[in-house]
């Protein structure tokens, strides 16, 4: 295996729990919802991914445990801005203090055991192709189930008739509740479906990309994520172009560190997030013609009867 | 059946006054079914964590130190979220507070250096606490660029710089490898206020700030434009008032606090510069900021509680093998609570009957 295809076999695993988490978040903000719970929901979805995979020995039930964990902190966080008016902001961060916490102590129990990483899809003759092979017939499941989600929800947002309903309650929700449709409802699952993917992103970490579990080790993805939604300026094929970015920053750092040039490492650990600060400022500024952020996005709903 | 959210016509006083304590209330009946959860006896445990704490004198000092820097840092964070920008970075700039302190320490350790360099260090930590906040706050007024996660990604990197300062450069040569500075000398050393105590100078700023700034939100006009910028922007435009000014106001402050708190850390109860000097400040102090209901007195008492919930975890830890990341959970938790019932300030539940018919215009 060559290096060049080393290096793009890394920058995938490390794009696809960005992408996964981002593409949820997406949904979520379309709907008209700033959840920036997102790395609680990933770091509390590592450790419960962590640990059914532990228990059962299997990573799709780890992958599930994930799914459902996030799913139900969102539901917390569902509750609080939807059925209780609360501010999206504080209750984002909230959820991230939580999540932290709850990892640790969800996950002391798995620090330092192992297990056996996601499975490579391995089809006889095709991933044996030289370069190519391996990286389009021999990922893990993931990988691919990022990519389809992604089409998938691309597919919802603009060719249903509920992803339209979706988006324009995201853009007015008064108009959208005077048309009659259920404003908090959508928006609850949307909440929910964010949940979803970023528990599930969160458990990639310890199921694909490292096989163990250690406290903290979303380091931020989920911030990431969040930054990438604006990146995208809230569109999924935008998405798949920012997450490879920042994996390739990611891992282009990490072998810079190896080749030895020189810069101390933690300035190369730096450039993921530097790089995020300097995107969000380029594209902010890119936008004269005013936000394309929904319009009503973080903004409280009470419907008046 | 059904239990919808209204708007109260004013907002409720009673509930204003109350809503904290219910918050409290109801984190302490959670925690209680989490010690169960765990295998520990909630009562004992409880006494552990709110009751211990405060029976002998060096844990009610320890609490004040720890109070310190939760309480600067909060009040600064309290200017803006009162006028509803998110700086969320209080971690970094805490860091990045006491990096630029310690510099000067490093530069004149065993040198005969006077006085002077406990107050310029002072002064250093809240010039660069300032600079890295108005980082954020420039890219949102210059470029509309979202504070809140510009200040969240500045925390990794201050920790990151921090990180290699005394892994390289600053490294004390003396130290085993460790990754710290040396002990800084006397007089870059914040005093403590009784000899032999922990209770330090700090303190006593802290307090200071407390009254600043009630004297700026309660009297001064600056105080008010905040108030009314967050509140109500429209009317503040009408007002002329300049938003994005204030914005950069409030950032510099709640930057300056939080690098003043950085370096009274580093330079008093700490001593020496070293990675992970801080457990979490910046971040819980916006739990302080909220629970205080971003009032300067709320935010003392607040912080003297969230102060008490560090110590009594760490006794937990010791005394009953309770994991260090249940303070963490019941930070989040308190959080929670306090946003929930803050909400029946504005709002009030009402049961809605399906058997009564509502005519149209009753609604």
């Amino acid at each position: 295996m060559g290096l060049l295809e080393a290096i793009i076999l890394s920058v995938l695993a490390a794009s696809t729990p960005l992408l996964i988490a981002a593409t949820g978040e997406l949904v979520t903000e379309r709907a008209g919802v700033l959840n920036l719970g997102v790395e609680g929901m990933m770091i509390v979805g590592a450790a419960c991914g962590f640990g059914g995979a532990w228990l059962t020995g299997s990573t799709v039930i780890g992958a599930l445990c994930g799914v459902v964990a996030g799913t139900l902190l969102s539901l917390i966080f569902a509750t609080m801005t939807l059925g209780l008016a609360v501010n999206q902001v504080a209750t984002g961060l909230a959820l991230t203090i939580l999540g932290i916490g709850l990892s640790g102590l969800i996950g002391a129990g798995f620090v330092g055991e192992k297990i056996t990483p996601a499975p490579h899809l391995y089809v006889p003759g095709l991933t044996d192709i030289p370069l190519a092979g391996r990286i389009l017939f021999g990922e893990d499941a993931f990988i691919y189930f990022s990519l389809a989600l992604v089409i998938g929800i691309w597919l919802f947002l603009y060719r249903t008739r509920t992803g339209l309903v979706l988006r324009a309650i995201g853009d007015n929700h008064v108009s959208a509740h005077a048309l009659g449709y259920p404003v908090l409802r959508i928006r609850m699952f949307a909440v929910m479906f964010g949940g979803a993917c970023a528990g599930l992103a969160g458990a990639y970490l310890p199921l694909a990309y490292t096989p163990f579990f250690i406290p903290g080790m979303t380091a931020g993805r989920g911030w990431i994520a969040l930054a990438l939604v604006v990146f995208s300026s809230w569109r999924p094929a935008r998405l798949v172009a920012g997450a490879y970015l920042f994996g390739a920053v990611t891992i282009l750092q990490l072998h810079a560190q190896g080749a030895g040039l020189g810069i101390p490492s933690q300035f190369m650990s730096a450039l993921p997030y530097l790089a995020t600060v300097i995107v969000l400022v380029l594209i902010s500024r890119a936008r004269t013609g005013g936000s394309t952020a929904p319009a009503a996005l973080g903004a409280v709903f009470v419907p008046d009867r | 059946m059904q239990l919808v959210l209204e708007k109260r016509a004013e907002r409720s006083n009673t509930i204003a006054l109350v809503s904290p304590l219910i918050a409290i209330g109801l984190t302490i009946v959670t925690m209680s079914i989490l010690f169960a959860v765990l295998g520990k006896n909630p009562i004992s445990a409880l006494g552990v964590y709110f009751i211990d704490p405060l029976t002998d004198s060096y844990s009610l000092q320890e609490i004040a130190v720890k109070a310190t820097p939760l309480v600067m840092i909060a009040i600064g964070l309290s200017l803006c979220y009162l006028a509803n920008v998110w700086n969320i970075g209080a971690e970094g700039q805490f860091l990045i507070g006491a990096v630029a302190g310690s510099w000067l320490a490093v530069k004149t350790q065993g040198t005969d250096a006077g006085h002077w360099v406990l107050p310029a260090m002072l002064l250093l930590g809240a010039v660069a606490g300032a600079l890295y906040a108005l980082i954020p706050a420039l890219c949102k007024v210059r470029f509309g660029a979202s504070e809140i996660l510009v200040s969240l990604m500045l925390v990794y990197v201050a920790d990151l710089f921090l990180d290699y300062l005394v892994r390289g450069p600053w490294r004390d040569p003396a130290g085993f490898n460790f990754p710290t500075t040396a002990e800084f000398d006397p007089v870059a050393t914040v005093p403590v206020l009784i000899e032999g105590g922990r209770l330090h100078l700090g303190a006593v700023i802290t307090l200071l700030v407390v009254a600043a700034a009630a004297v700026l939100l309660g009297r001064t006009i600056k105080g008010f434009e905040i108030r009314v910028v967050g509140a109500a922007p429209r009317a503040a435009r009408f007002g002329g008032f300049n938003s994005n000014q204030l914005i950069l106001l409030t950032f510099a402050i709640s930057g300056a606090l939080a690098g003043v708190a950085g370096i009274i850390e580093v330079a008093g109860p700490v001593g020496h510069l070293q990675p992970g000097i801080s457990p979490g400040y910046g971040f819980t102090a916006i739990i302080v900021a909220f629970l205080g209901r971003l009032n300067p007195l709320g935010i003392l008492i607040a912080g003297l509680f969230l102060a008490l919930t560090f110590i009594g975890g760490e006794q937990a830890q010791i005394a009953m093998k309770i994991p260090l990341d249940v303070t963490k959970v019941f930070q989040g938790i308190l959080l929670f609570y306090v946003l929930a019932c803050d909400s029946l300030i504005l709002y009030r539940f009402r049961l809605i009957l399906p058997s009564r018919k509502v005519s149209s215009g009753a609604a």
